[in-house]
């Protein structure tokens, strides 16, 4: 059982630097450690035989999002020792969000059962002999294409308004004029000259 | 049950391939060094490498062995250990990759099903070396290099992931083996992609240039601005696997060319056998190509590049896939082949 002991590998590591993630004393530090928690849960994925959604998570969290906020964390001037002041002033408040979310996990292991309406939902099996990338273009594209394109659009929303929010025409700023920079002509800025030796020019 | 079936047998096998292939790509790596400095050599005047062993040939492990027998400087102000994490990554990255590429039928070590996504990761976490190396460095110079390089990397990944949709579309599978393996028919090299995706092939070389810093993008290291970039600070081993990561990176692109819009080990003419030696014959083909570019070309400002990115590449390959897909759908010319 090799499965096994990868699972407890990477439930290891992933746990562990989500710990490393919260205690590290530079930013930038609990950003790389998010990356590893993010390649443990990947891993997960891997172990579950979804490996389309674990490389689709190495591609789009670790990739690109880590990747901003590696960017911002970097660029912020943050005095590290600042960072520990308020500890204990928001140590109750994280406790009880804490606990909330243990007690929502905790919630699953009381027994339970599918209401019989429940049983129309639940998606039926697919044609086996597909791969996993196959099966999930043909769900999302199909039975799901509504759910797909609003998620779409509603990212798309958020990106339009992220950029009117920042938009701002600045009068006095000197700008590239790309047009009149491609189709400048070398005869109007080169002249070629044969320059005897010893003469100049 | 034979040996190879048990699990400790598998282990060997699997591990002796991995090292077969790590050492082979890092042995031709010293010799493509040579090639290329040869190759500028010829493109500006020069000899080129000509005095360790004959022709030059062993300048590759003269350089090697002067590298890693430097002395190790470490910037008093800098994250230890993030300092010596980066080139451990980058080093490491460029060659898990390898893992998935299929140099003949069947020489693959993994071959997956979702090769191509897997190598697509890969190599978007390549920017982490460059960002870590630049910011652990605790200098202005590597960390400004460090952010032009990531921003670049970053720009020209999202192009590189819309050509390969593309060809994914063309061939209804995700493993680089069938991708080859679709492009196969009897007309030889006219069956290839690079023939219905003719526009995307240059499209995928430039990107493939800016991706992996190479000249004319190389505007990390742009000497006359930045000193080296993300580098700076890096001496003696760590600066050497930086450049061995990079240099395995673009021969990964070579590859990832080969594979996609070439062929890979497919003969080009249908009365030839194809072979192992036809992939090769075709990665150093497109990596003198890129040699080439690097001593003709001239370097890119920085904001010609973003704009190259953003304006041409990104919409381009977008509307290539929309194309694609159209062609795909009505089954004309053959572009779907599944």
């Amino acid at each position: 059982m090799i499965q096994i002991y990868f699972f407890y590998f990477f439930a290891v590591i992933t746990i562990l630097s989500a710990v490393f993630v919260v205690f590290a004393n530079n930013p930038v530090h609990s950003v790389l450690w998010l990356i590893t928690s993010f390649f443990g849960v990947a891993g997960f994925f891997i172990l579950l035989g979804a490996e389309f959604l674990a490389l689709i998570l190495m591609i789009v969290y670790v990739g690109a999002l880590a990747v901003l906020f590696l960017f911002v964390v970097m660029m912020l001037n943050i005095s590290f020792d600042g960072l520990r002041t308020g500890i204990v002033q928001y140590l109750p408040f994280g406790l009880l969000i804490g606990m909330l979310i243990l007690a929502e996990l905790l919630l699953a292991l009381v027994p339970w059962d599918f209401k019989d309406r429940a049983f129309i939902n639940i998606a039926t099996p697919l044609d086996k002999s597909d791969s996993n990338s196959v099966a999930l273009g043909k769900v999302i594209y199909t039975e799901y294409f509504f759910i797909f394109q609003s998620a779409g659009i509603i990212l798309l929303i958020a990106m339009i308004g992220s950029i009117v929010l920042t938009l701002r025409k600045r009068p006095h700023v000197k700008r590239q004029n790309v047009i009149s920079q491609i189709y400048r002509d070398p005869n109007d800025s080169i002249e070629v000259i044969d320059v005897k030796p010893g003469e100049g020019i | 049950m034979p040996f190879f079936d048990t699990n400790v047998g598998t282990l060997i096998l699997v591990g002796g391939q991995c090292l077969l292939v790590m050492v082979s790509v890092l042995a031709s790596l010293a010799f493509i060094m040579y090639g290329e400095r040869k190759v500028w050599g010829l493109l500006q005047l020069r000899r080129g490498p000509n005095v360790v062993g004959p022709f030059g040939i062993l300048q590759s492990f003269a350089d090697l062995l002067k590298h890693v027998f430097k002395e190790i400087i470490v910037p008093t102000q800098s994250d230890k250990v993030v300092f010596f994490l980066a080139p451990l990554i980058s080093f490491v990255l460029a060659l898990i990759a390898w893992v998935v590429v299929p140099f003949n039928e069947g020489w693959v070590i993994s071959n997956i099903n979702i090769g191509i996504l897997y190598i697509f990761a890969v190599s978007s976490l390549e920017v982490y070396g460059v960002i870590m190396g630049g910011w652990a460095s605790n200098s202005k110079y590597p960390f400004l290099g460090s952010l032009r390089s990531a921003s670049q990397m970053i720009s020209y990944e999202v192009s590189i992931g819309f050509i390969i949709i593309g060809v994914i579309i063309s061939t209804g599978s995700l493993n680089l083996s069938e991708i080859v393996m679709a492009q196969k028919g009897d007309y030889g090299l006219l069956d290839w992609y690079w023939l219905p995706h003719l526009p995307m092939v240059f499209f995928f070389l430039v990107s493939a240039l800016a991706e992996t810093n190479r000249p004319p993008f190389d505007l990390p290291e742009a000497e006359a601005e930045l000193v080296a970039g993300y580098q700076v600070e890096y001496t003696s081993t760590p600066y050497l696997l930086f450049m061995i990561g990079e240099l395995s990176a673009v021969l990964l692109m070579t590859a990832l060319m080969t594979i996609l819009f070439f062929g890979g080990w497919l003969s080009p003419f249908p009365f030839i056998p194809d072979g192992f030696f036809w992939m090769l014959i075709k990665m150093l083909f497109i990596f003198f190509i890129f040699s080439l570019i690097k001593g003709l070309v001239p370097r890119f400002r920085y904001d010609q590049l973003m704009r190259l990115g953003w304006k041409v590449m990104l919409p381009g390959s977008l509307a290539w896939v929309v194309f694609v897909s159209f062609m795909a759908h009505y089954n004309l010319f053959n572009y779907a082949r599944w």
